[in-house]
């Protein structure tokens, strides 16, 4: 690097620090608010940041337990946020399937099989990954609402009409994954064509067991993405008992009914899991992500 | 080592599977024509047609070995065209419908209401005795001689259709006081007569006959069988008409063309908070995309100093916002910015005796939304930018130096124009993104405070999307039409916007050496 003075260098340091520090500090502030909160009796801001009583009793309610205070009363838990984390992960996970089966499927046609009108297909998929599905909330809910007549498989309040939905999502995950096999040598698929596979088995064979890593990602990315829908799932689903947490979530803000404290605890308890796996697949996205939207 | 495996997993008998998997496909496709049927018949003739055409493909495509290579493709367009191509083109289809709360029937499905009411029918009323053993009730409708007695049936409130036959001697009956007692419970009551004609209590003593109250004219008109006023079906509205012209609800959707484009466009109260919630979404994405894009970019060059320790824990610490899901982030902002209850006024008051109205004051809920927005959008930027920046030659950099540059004019000079190429693509997907982010303005402020005096209820921080779902969902009777006509400006717009995405990057694509 530049030669710079050490008296320099130690005040440019010491500004550094200083400003990330202080940064960092002000982010946090929220997290380190909510953990305060989800201790403190109550569910109104008041006290200091460390709580003078601490209680436990969000937490119960918001893991679904019956929470009996000092004096006696039984508080009952507000919302099963149990189940509606149990909604979200359930539909999360189906539709995570079929978004990577579909993806990794699609990812390897446009990266390696040969056919006519590829090049414009890529131009559209790109295009089309741009036009949010919220656009069309309101031909979802019409469509749904009338298949709902068929078959209440498919209906408003669903989690099967709302999973056909999320498999519409595939877009970005195509393109992650076609950026990923570009980058696998055509040589290997070569060798598997030699002695006489299929276009289909050389994927079987050869570039599923490369691309399980970057798979395990596109599940993990659309997981997630999933889990922090709202619009959609709020439109198709209604019954208290099928909503996701996303949707759920939102009551506990209520002005009428004002439960910041038990929010808390339920936003850390359903926040937690999802956070921790994405600290450790968020490597690969951001390389997914940027690559994905610059190799032409 | 691969092409050993390969040798011995896959020996396949082609002519065999190849039976199977026609079956397969005759099967699948046999199942697809159904589900057309199904869609026509309920009157999706667009979507049915859409899958027609699907299945026709699909049953092309596995079938015949010429097009194998189709195969790979299919699933990922039929996928995206059932569920991404074909609800946008449909949603704009609906805004050239009066689709709604009021016209929410297919035609036929209106008529099949309306003929299925029912009136009582006065004239046919006739007295009853009730009878109780062991609280299983009887109707007796008494005749000159003995009379018809239902079967027997638990008075619970639910309710109950019971067949009654006739008898020739009445029961014991209950006194009148207290079957005016049951007459709540009675009311859920519907008798069969053995000619099938169904009664239902009429008042206080009496059951009579029910019949429908509209019979359907060869012409399509309804004729009342109470007063013989006509309802005529009138399609431009989507209603039936009376004589004297007035609606009768439940409506039908019906093309109006473009009706609602051009209440969108004439109708003063609803074209100046468009016009506002248009130049806002604007603002906000573009606010929201440069801020980011500034403080990611600031952060990333500071973390980039080769003389920075701790590098990894800042990292983690300042990704944090981005790994905790939005749906609660978003929340627990929502939490803290409450006007009354929330923390940062709390502290806000304490420090400098402010409180600032950020749910009723437009300006500050705006700025409230950016803050959070900036909040939740910097890690990914910044994160973004560390790639980037990696990619910038040192020697370039260096040589800036030793003609003497500062350390901010090497950024600004030589760094900065390296990396904007590649990065304009990302940076116009995050407009994209925030241009319909209803996420973060549904769970915030659901678009409040509202302006006033507009037609339908608009919010200042209300982005187009999120104003189309309010329209659409929330609080103005579900104008599923007004709000698909919105949705083709919105569509246009992120065309547009998609089309300078699509040159951006295929600039992006021909500056960078391919790998």
């Amino acid at each position: 690097m530049i030669v710079e003075s050490s008296r320099d260098l130690w005040w440019k340091k010491l500004a550094a620090h200083g400003f990330l520090i202080v940064f960092i500090a002000i982010i946090m502030f929220p997290f380190l608010v909510v953990v305060s909160i989800s201790l403190r009796e109550g569910n109104f801001s008041t006290g200091s940041l460390l709580p003078d009583r601490p209680t436990l009793e969000h937490w119960y309610l918001a893991l679904g337990q019956t929470f009996t205070r000092d004096d006696g009363t039984v508080v009952p838990p507000p919302y099963p946020v149990m189940l509606w984390m149990f909604n979200s992960i359930k539909v999360a996970v189906i539709a995570s399937i079929g978004i990577v089966a579909i993806s990794t499927i699609s990812a390897y046609a446009f990266s390696r099989v040969k056919f006519r009108g590829r090049a414009g297909l890529l131009d559209t998929l790109f295009i089309v990954q741009l036009f949010p599905t919220t656009l069309a909330l309101i031909a979802l809910y019409a469509i749904f609402d009338g298949l709902g007549d068929v078959t209440p498989l498919l209906g408003i309040d669903s989690h099967w009409s709302v999973i056909v939905v999320y498999l519409s999502w595939v877009t970005l995950h195509i393109w992650t994954l076609k950026g990923y096999f570009d980058s696998v040598d055509p040589a290997l698929d070569r060798a598997a064509q030699i002695d006489g596979a299929t276009p289909w088995q050389t994927l079987r064979y050869v570039f599923l067991p490369l691309a399980v890593p970057m798979i395990a990602v596109v599940f993990v990315l659309s997981f997630i993405g999933i889990i922090n829908d709202y619009p959609i799932a709020s439109v198709l689903l209604r019954a208290p008992e099928n909503l996701t947490i996303a949707v759920g979530s939102r009551f506990y803000l209520n002005e009428k009914l004002y439960l910041w404290g038990d929010f808390a605890a339920a936003a850390i308890l359903s926040g937690l899991p999802i956070t921790i796996v994405f600290l450790m697949a968020q490597r690969y996205l951001v390389s997914g992500l940027s690559d994905g939207g610059v190799k032409g | 080592m691969t092409e050993i495996a390969l040798k011995t997993d896959v020996p396949a008998p082609r002519a065999n599977l190849n039976w199977l998997g026609l079956g397969v496909v005759a099967v699948a496709s046999l199942a697809g024509l159904y589900c057309v049927w199904v869609l026509y018949a309920l009157g999706q003739t667009l979507l049915a047609a859409l899958v027609l055409g699907l299945v026709v493909a699909f049953a092309l495509i596995f079938s015949q070995q010429r097009f194998y290579a189709s195969r790979f493709i299919f699933p990922g367009i039929a996928t995206l065209l059932l569920f991404s191509a074909f609800p946008v083109v449909y949603t704009i289809y609906l805004g050239f419908t009066n689709y709604s709360f009021l016209n929410l029937l297919t035609y036929e499905r209106a008529r099949e209401v309306l003929l299925s009411r029912t009136v009582v029918d006065l004239a046919t009323e006739r007295p009853f005795n009730l009878s109780n053993t062991d609280g299983q009730y009887r109707v007796f409708l008494p005749a000159e001689a003995g009379g018809l007695l239902s079967e027997p049936f638990a008075l619970d409130g639910n309710p109950v259709t019971v067949p009654v036959a006739a008898v020739d001697a009445a029961p014991e009956v209950m006194a009148m006081r207290d079957v005016i007692k049951l007459r709540e419970q009675l009311g859920k009551v519907t008798l069969t007569l053995p000619d099938s004609t169904t009664l239902v209590s009429s008042g206080l003593r009496a059951f009579a006959s029910i019949r429908p109250e509209f019979e359907l004219q060869s012409d399509g008109v309804l004729l009342s069988t109470v007063d013989g006023t006509k309802l005529t079906p009138d399609q431009s509205v989507g209603f039936y008409r009376d004589e004297a012209g007035k609606t009768v609800p439940p409506g039908w959707s019906v093309n109006i063309g473009l009706q609602n484009f051009q209440y969108v466009f004439n109708s003063a109260g609803i074209r100046q908070p468009m016009l506002a919630i248009f130049a806002w979404t604007v603002a906000f994405a573009f606010l929201s995309v440069s801020i980011t894009f500034a403080l990611g970019l600031l952060l990333a060059t500071i973390l980039q100093w080769p003389h920075l320790r701790f590098k990894p824990l800042y990292r983690l610490l300042l990704i944090l916002p981005y790994s905790v899901p939005a749906f609660i982030s978003i929340l627990i902002f929502k939490g803290l910015f409450n006007q009354n209850f929330g923390e940062i006024n709390l502290i806000l008051k304490a420090l400098f005796g402010v409180a600032p109205d950020w749910n009723t004051d437009p300006w500050l809920a705006r700025t409230m939304i950016v803050i959070v927005n900036v909040w939740l959008g910097y890690p990914y930027m910044m994160l973004l930018s560390m790639g980037f920046l990696q990619s910038v030659p040192e020697d370039h950099k260096k040589a800036a130096a030793l003609e003497g540059a500062g350390s901010l004019t090497v950024f600004f000079k030589i760094t900065l124009p390296q990396i904007l190429p590649p990065f304009l693509p990302l940076l116009i997907s995050s407009f994209a993104f925030n241009f319909n982010n209803l996420v973060l303005v549904l769970l915030l402020t659901r678009g409040l405070p509202d302006m006033p005096g507009t037609l339908v209820p608009a919010g200042s921080t209300d982005i187009l999307g999120s104003f189309t779902y309010r329209i659409s969902f929330l609080d103005s009777g579900q104008r599923f039409g007004l709000a698909g006509a919105i949705t083709l400006i919105i569509f246009v717009l992120v065309t547009v916007i998609a089309y300078a995405n699509f040159v951006a990057m295929r600039r992006a694509a021909a500056g960078r050496p391919t790998p």
